[in-house]
Order: C-alpha cells, then sequence, then structure tokens
C-alpha cells in the first residue's frame, strides 16, 4: 500500500459522525475516500461552501461550483453555499470540528510549519493560519520524512504557520499525539517497528505502552461496492484519485 | 437608477495606481470583462486587494501579466507562477494576508471598525510589527481595516438599483468588498427590472454599487 493511501485510511479514522470537517489541498483530500460506512461527514471547502459533492460529468460542470483548489465540484442535497467572511467566521469563530492539512515539518512542541520555504517557495498561506489557529482539532497529515530527512524535528527551521499545538500527527508509521510532556507516540503502522519510527524522527518520541506500542488497523478496503460503482460514499476527489491510481481506474473500467 | 455603463467606461474611471478590490477566488466570480478593458487600456500602477491571483491569464492574472500591478495584498499565490516570478525581480510588491484575516481586515474597513483582534497569525512572521492584545489570558493580533479607492465585483444578477445575488462559490469575497471601497462597480451576468429581484434574495443592497456594467450590446 502506498503511504499516502496508509495514512489517508488512518486519518479517516479519526472523523466522527454529524461533524464539520475542512481538509488541506493535497494529501488531506485523499481522507474524503475512506469516510467510515455509518458515518456522516460535512465538508467545507474555504472558499465557500458546506456539503460538495464528487465532480460532476463531463459537460456538466457549473463554473460558479468550484473547491478551493479551483476543481469542480457538485452541490449535494442540504449544501449551504456562503461568502468568504462566513466561510471564515464558521473556521476562526469555533464552529469547525476538524482540519486536516499537510505539513513540512512539525517540532516537539507540536508546532506546524506548512506555508513556505524560505528562498525556495513563497505561495502564500492562504487559510492555513486560520484552520490551525481556529479549527477545535487539527490533524497533520504528512509523510515520516522527506528525501529521507526527518519532518518531526526538534525546533522548527521554515516558519510557523501557528503558535498552537497541533492535536495529532499521523504518518505512513506512526500516529503521534504532541502532548505538554512531548510527543507521545501512541500507535505504529502495521509492521512497521518502534525502533524504525524513533530512527525516522528528528525529535524525542515518548513511548506510550513501552516498545510493544500497538499498530494500527486498517479497515479492509476498498469494500466491495467500490468495485462496480465509481464511489459509493460519493467523495468529491474520487475520479481525480483514481486518475492516479491505475489499478483503481481498471476497476472502473 | 442605473442603465449600465460599458467595461471599456468602467477601465477608465480607475486611473493608475488606484488601489482596487478585486473579487474572485481562483478567477471564479471574478470581474472578467473590466479586468479586459483594464489590460485593454493599459492600466499602471495598481494596487491589487483579492484574495488570489489566479493562473496565468485567468482573472486577475490577466492584470499581472500586462503588467498593470504594482503591488498586491492577497492570501495566496502559489497558482500564479508569474506573480512570484515578478516579485522576486521586485517588479511586484506583495503583502501576504491570512484569507480569513483579510476578509475580516475588509469586512472591518466596511463596516467603520477599528480593527479585528484575532487569534490568527499569532506567533507568526504575520505578527511582526503588530500590537498584540492579552484578553483573558489569550494573545490576539490587532489587524488594521483594509479599504480600496475602487471595487470590482461580479454578481449573478443586479437590478436597476444595482442590489446583486450571486451564486454558489463565486460569492467569495464580493459581498464584503461591496463595503469597502470609494467607487463601487459590479458586472453581473445580467440586468434586470426593478422588482425582480425579492428583497429576501439581495445579498448586496443597491445602495453600495456606485455602476453597474452592461453587457457588450
Amino acid at each position: 500500500m502506498e503511504a499516502k493511501e496508509v495514512i489517508a485510511r488512518r486519518v479517516a479514522l479519526e472523523l466522527r459522525d454529524r461533524t464539520l470537517v475542512n481538509l488541506g489541498i493535497g494529501l488531506p483530500t485523499l481522507v474524503a475516500c475512506y469516510v467510515p460506512a455509518g458515518i456522516s461527514v460535512a465538508f467545507q471547502s474555504e472558499n465557500g461552501i458546506i456539503g460538495f459533492g464528487e465532480p460532476p460529468p463531463d459537460g456538466l460542470e457549473d463554473p460558479y461550483l468550484t473547491d478551493a483548489g479551483g476543481g469542480y465540484i457538485s452541490a449535494l442535497p442540504g449544501a449551504a453555499a456562503f461568502d468568504s467572511a462566513t466561510s471564515f467566521a464558521l473556521i476562526r469563530g469555533g464552529h469547525l470540528d476538524m482540519t486536516v492539512l499537510g505539513g513540512l515539518q512539525v517540532d516537539s512542541s507540536g508546532r506546524l510549519a506548512n506555508w513556505m520555504v524560505p528562498g525556495k517557495i513563497v505561495p502564500g498561506m492562504g487559510g492555513a493560519m486560520d484552520l490551525v489557529a481556529g479549527a477545535k482539532r487539527v490533524i497533520v497529515a504528512m509523510q515520516h520524512t522527506a528525501k529521507g530527512h526527518p519532518k518531526i524535528v526538534e525546533a522548527l527551521t521554515l516558519p510557523p504557520t501557528a503558535a498552537r499545538r497541533v492535536s495529532l500527527i499521523v504518518t505512513e508509521l506512526a500516529v503521534i499525539e504532541p502532548t505538554d510532556e512531548g510527543l507521545v507516540l501512541r500507535e505504529r503502522a502495521p509492521g512497521v517497528s518502534v525502533d524504525t519510527i524513533v530512527a525516522s524522527t528528528g525529535a524525542k518520541l515518548l513511548l506510550d505502552g513501552g516498545r510493544q506500542c500497538r499498530s494500527f488497523r486498517l479497515r479492509a478496503w476498498p469494500p466491495e461496492a467500490h468495485a462496480s460503482a465509481p464511489c459509493r460514499h460519493r467523495c468529491h476527489r474520487c475520479r481525480a484519485i483514481l486518475l492516479e491510481r491505475a489499478c483503481h481506474v481498471e476497476r472502473l473500467a | 437608477m442605473q442603465d449600465g455603463i460599458s467595461a471599456e467606461r468602467a477601465a477608465a474611471m480607475i486611473p493608475d495606481g488606484a488601489s482596487v478590490m478585486f473579487g474572485g477566488f481562483l478567477g471564479v466570480g471574478s470581474p472578467d470583462r473590466v479586468i479586459d478593458a483594464l489590460v485593454a487600456r493599459g492600466a499602471r500602477g495598481l494596487t491589487l486587494i483579492c484574495n488570489d491571483t489566479a493562473s496565468p491569464g485567468v482573472g486577475v492574472g490577466k492584470l499581472i501579466e500586462a503588467g498593470c500591478v504594482a503591488h498586491v495584498k492577497a492570501s495566496h499565490i502559489g497558482t500564479n507562477p508569474t506573480t512570484q516570478k515578478k516579485m522576486i525581480s521586485g517588479e511586484i510588491e506583495v503583502e501576504l494576508v491570512p484569507q480569513g484575516t483579510l476578509a475580516e481586515r475588509i469586512r472591518a474597513g466596511g463596516s467603520g471598525l477599528g480593527g479585528v483582534l484575532t487569534r490568527t497569525g499569532v506567533g507568526t512572521v504575520v505578527s511582526e510589527g503588530k500590537q498584540v492584545w492579552e484578553i483573558d489570558g489569550e494573545s490576539f493580533l490587532l489587524e488594521m481595516p483594509l479599504r480600496a479607492d475602487f471595487a470590482l465585483l461580479r454578481a449573478h444578477e443586479a437590478d436597476h438599483f444595482g442590489n446583486l445575488t450571486y451564486r454558489l462559490t463565486a460569492a467569495n469575497f464580493n459581498p464584503v468588498m461591496a463595503f469597502a471601497a470609494d467607487c463601487v462597480i459590479a458586472e453581473p451576468e445580467e440586468i434586470v427590472p426593478v422588482g425582480v429581484i425579492p428583497p429576501d434574495a439581495v445579498r448586496t443592497p443597491g445602495v453600495l454599487v456606485h455602476h453597474l456594467v452592461r453587457r457588450p450590446q
């Protein structure tokens, strides 16, 4: 299984019924494809909609119905559209239950850096600073290392996105929770040893449950229904994701 | 009562060096006909206040490419490599503002507020040079109101009083910007007779709108 899929599927287990969730651009959008059965989540796109669905078929796109990445989406029954001030009042006013964001670095105090690399890329923070400062839960979904270098570090070398401590870090190797005491290793990915995680991490990890730290379990996926239907969960990104993954494209055909 | 002006006339009203708010999110809901007219008239030295600079050839991205812009205040320029290039070469000065803070600064500018206090940006480069207020033990940044000489809006329908409606995610920054400029110019899809838009459906009251841009005949 690809690292990104492991991360997305583990993050999806953090979703709770009847909550409002904002997914960042990139890896976090994959989470919408793995919403556990029986759970109803309202996804917000910060350009101004709650309750959007998968992209419409070719030719039926609405030029005024897009997500925060500029891609065409559909509106599910019960969707609500609003302006940017309202959208960010939802985010900043404590109405957003959870956000899932990508990360460049997280430090031992749980601070996230994810919006610029000085001298290299300066895309702008968009809504990232508002999301980290305002959401009830902030989950960082990122690969454990970049080009062999740990992304979980003792102290940030990149500009922080917020002063606030994030709630949880999910990588393809581990689930780590920043606490007052430091970074606690809560779970390891199936088949990954604690030693591997410690060796890939640039900050001190507190071992929860000693060396026997429990491994997280991912449900069998895709479910049977996925083989015949394009998207049983009406996830908005499914088509784009499926295009990236030939095995699923075959299944669709 | 407004009959509407041409996009060219609207572009001619905006002098070089003016500060201009543009509605739009990655080009969705941006006033495209006035943008084209600004490019055609060769506008120079504009200050753009907008969420993002879209992409080359799209929305306000056209103004960036055509060299109309000296300053940008936006939350995101990552989708437009031309903005990044011109920022690095020093041709364009860019101020990055968190998206929610941008919306709230504009709201403050349009609502007579002296500023807004927000958690967003505390402990980051955004807080540099800004006042930090301690309220009930928590830190907040003081962000100043933002206004402009002009606001250029894209609407769905307008009536002859200037009442505006928007569609879906094309609303974005348009409604909040309608309050925050000395001259507000709206570019609707269609101008309809007074009474066609029900009062409950009006999202920007017509009193805020100075000019409507009509479709070419």
